[in-house]
């Protein structure tokens, strides 16, 4: 018994032991890249590299936001953010309470069509897409780039969501239809309100697609006050001679809501990462 | 819910009972009032597309000038392109080698967090941090690691480990562009494997362990024999997705492969994969009707391979 019991702390410690050395492995990067953003320009590609900077400095930080285009590209990802999740969410709440509570003829047609279209490769939608928005005069616009974030997850929203409200009681609803209410007055006053959670798995979900987008919004931007984070951060690294502590400044700027948001709401995070993540 | 249908119905009285299509209008109108608005956006900017760019990729689209039907000649200019056999050979690579690490070091992760740990969920969001980060930030971070004269890989295979004895350009080398990116790959996604993981090894008994264990298991006996037979549909579900995501890469082959080479194709076409391909021929060669094509072609195999995959799967169930 006693030895069964040590050999159980032993196996602990010893995986304990692997998953520190895993997690030393896989926050390296971070680190190394959250050390360079506090360096200045001559120390970021030093060897050996150094963990803790020898000369600390906030200037790429204050470089980053100060340049008047940075901040720009982040008011431009905020506002893009913002409407396609608005837009995005409301419509799949309407959506999905449809399908889950009422039956009515085309319903099993329209949320296969639905389905079908979630599974689709990216790029198969991005090329007419791009048409239709040559079409309809959406090129170069940040409407251009709310409509399409806004479509991006509607069908997985929509499925999300709907599965959120099958399994509300019917109860819920039956004295309201004795009331005589019709189905906005059920969406708006039961089911709305009782799918918070729901409703912010989704949002989540929906804000990081839109605020990490870059293949949708590099096809149609040409215009540079337009661009978005991704966009504007990438375009750090491409200049003359790449100031790598100012790209990973920047990149730490994006990166602070997201993970401000990931520590607050770490179960909505992991609980929709078993329906997305196949985007490269 | 009183739903009446179409077809009238028989009551004791013999009284045969209609729903009038009024009152079913005024029934299903605010339904498909909830509906318009999303259903909308979505034909119009979902369906529609995908109707159109099927269509368009029958013809020879033209920026200026008649358009004309072509049949299927840009689906046989696909299969007789040797730079999109060449983008299809490198993404099955890709999605082999990404697709293989994120299972192995997924459920490795998983199998460690699983048990009682110290600072267990610390570890959790340890290894889910990459999951969460944009694939913009994280490539940019590994071309910092990669660089080729004085990055942090260079330091450490070549003056700490002794490994290789000279500074290698990782990304601007043929030989290891290609595997550089597919590393990111795999660094990225391990969390979410694990997370997927972790979820499946909640529905494997406990009591099976111990019993195991009192009968003289040794832990590998007790992995293969308990643990795993619980496992297969969570490994099935992980194979057909991380396949899907594998033939999904664009944006870290696009960011890597212009910032160590300046073009898309990256070092002697070696980082050309069947998405940048088709993005290419789409939006820099302005051959949309070609680029429709590819993409319906790379949907097809992604789900040729996602069937074969699942087929592959329920055999391996019965045996």
């Amino acid at each position: 018994m006693i030895g069964n019991f040590r050999r159980l702390r032993l196996q602990r410690w010893i995986s304990f032991s692997l998953a520190l050395a895993f997690g030393l492995l896989m926050i390296a990067p971070f680190a190394l890249m959250v050390s360079t953003a506090f360096k200045p320009h001559a120390y970021v590609l030093e060897i050996p590299p150094q963990l803790i900077p020898e000369a600390p400095t906030l200037d790429n930080f204050v470089r980053a936001w100060g340049s008047g285009d940075f901040a720009r590209y982040f008011v431009n990802s905020v506002v893009v953010t913002v409407s396609s999740t608005a837009i995005s969410v409301a419509l799949s709440a309407m959506l999905g309470f449809a399908f889950a509570r009422y039956r009515f003829p085309g319903s099993r047609v329209l949320f296969a069509v639905l389905l079908f279209t979630m599974m689709v490769p990216g790029m198969l939608l991005l090329i007419p897409q791009f048409m239709l928005a040559r079409d309809l005069g959406l090129l170069n616009s940040l409407w251009g780039l709310i409509v399409v974030y806004a479509v991006m997850n509607l069908g997985l929203n929509t499925f999300l969501l709907r599965g959120f409200y099958s399994a509300m009681p019917q109860a819920l609803f039956d004295s309201a239809a004795v009331d005589g209410a019709g189905p906005w007055r059920a969406f708006r006053s039961i089911a709305l309100p009782l799918s918070k959670p729901g409703l912010a798995t989704v949002t989540i979900f929906s804000w990081l697609a839109a605020w990490d987008e870059f293949t949708w919004a590099i096809t149609i931007l040409a215009d540079r006050e337009l661009y978005t984070l991704p966009i504007g951060i990438r375009m750090l690294q491409r200049a003359q001679s790449t100031e790598w502590g100012l790209v990973f400044a920047a990149s730490l700027i994006a990166l602070a809501p997201v993970l401000v948001l990931f520590i607050a709401l770490q179960r909505q995070f992991v609980s929709g990462a078993f329906v997305g993540a196949t985007k490269g | 819910m009183l739903n009446l249908g179409r077809r009238p119905h028989p009551t004791t009285t013999g009284v045969v009972l209609v729903e009038p299509w009024s009152s079913r209008l005024r029934r299903l109108l605010p339904i498909y009032g909830l509906l318009l608005p999303g259903m909308l956006l979505f034909a119009a900017w979902a369906l529609f597309p995908i109707i159109q760019s099927f269509v368009m990729s029958f013809t020879d689209w033209k920026l200026r000038g008649e358009t004309s039907f072509v049949g299927l000649d840009n689906y046989v200019r696909a299969l007789n392109d040797p730079l999109f056999w060449r983008a299809l050979t490198a993404t099955v690579g890709y999605t082999l080698v990404t697709v293989a690490g994120q299972m192995v070091l997924g459920l490795g992760a998983a199998l460690l967090l699983n048990e009682k740990i110290h600072g267990r969920s610390v570890f959790r969001l340890i290894y889910y941090l990459p999951v969460i980060t944009s694939w913009v930030i994280v490539s940019l971070i590994f071309v910092w690691l990669y660089n080729g004269q004085t990055g942090v890989l260079n330091w450490l295979l070549n003056d700490v480990l002794g490994i290789i004895d000279k500074n290698v350009a990782w990304l601007a080398e043929p030989a290891t562009a290609l595997w550089a990116i597919a590393i990111l790959g795999i660094w990225k996604g391990i969390g979410w494997t694990m997370v997927v993981y972790l979820a499946g090894l909640q529905g494997v008994p406990h009591e099976l362990h111990e019993a195991a264990a009192i009968d003289g298991a040794s832990t590998w006996q007790r992995f293969r024999n308990v643990t795993v037979p619980f496992l297969r549909t969570t490994t099935t579900f992980l194979l057909i997705v991380l396949t899907i995501g594998g033939f999904s890469a664009f944006i870290s082959i696009f960011v890597m492969s212009t910032a160590a080479v300046g073009t898309l194709g990256g070092p002697l076409n070696s980082t050309e994969v069947v998405l940048t391909y088709t993005w290419k021929q789409a939006f820099q060669e302005i051959d949309l009707a070609y680029g429709a094509a590819l993409s319906f072609m790379v949907a097809a195999a992604v789900a040729a391979i996602s069937i074969v995959e699942f087929r592959f799967a329920r055999q391996q169930e019965r045996t």
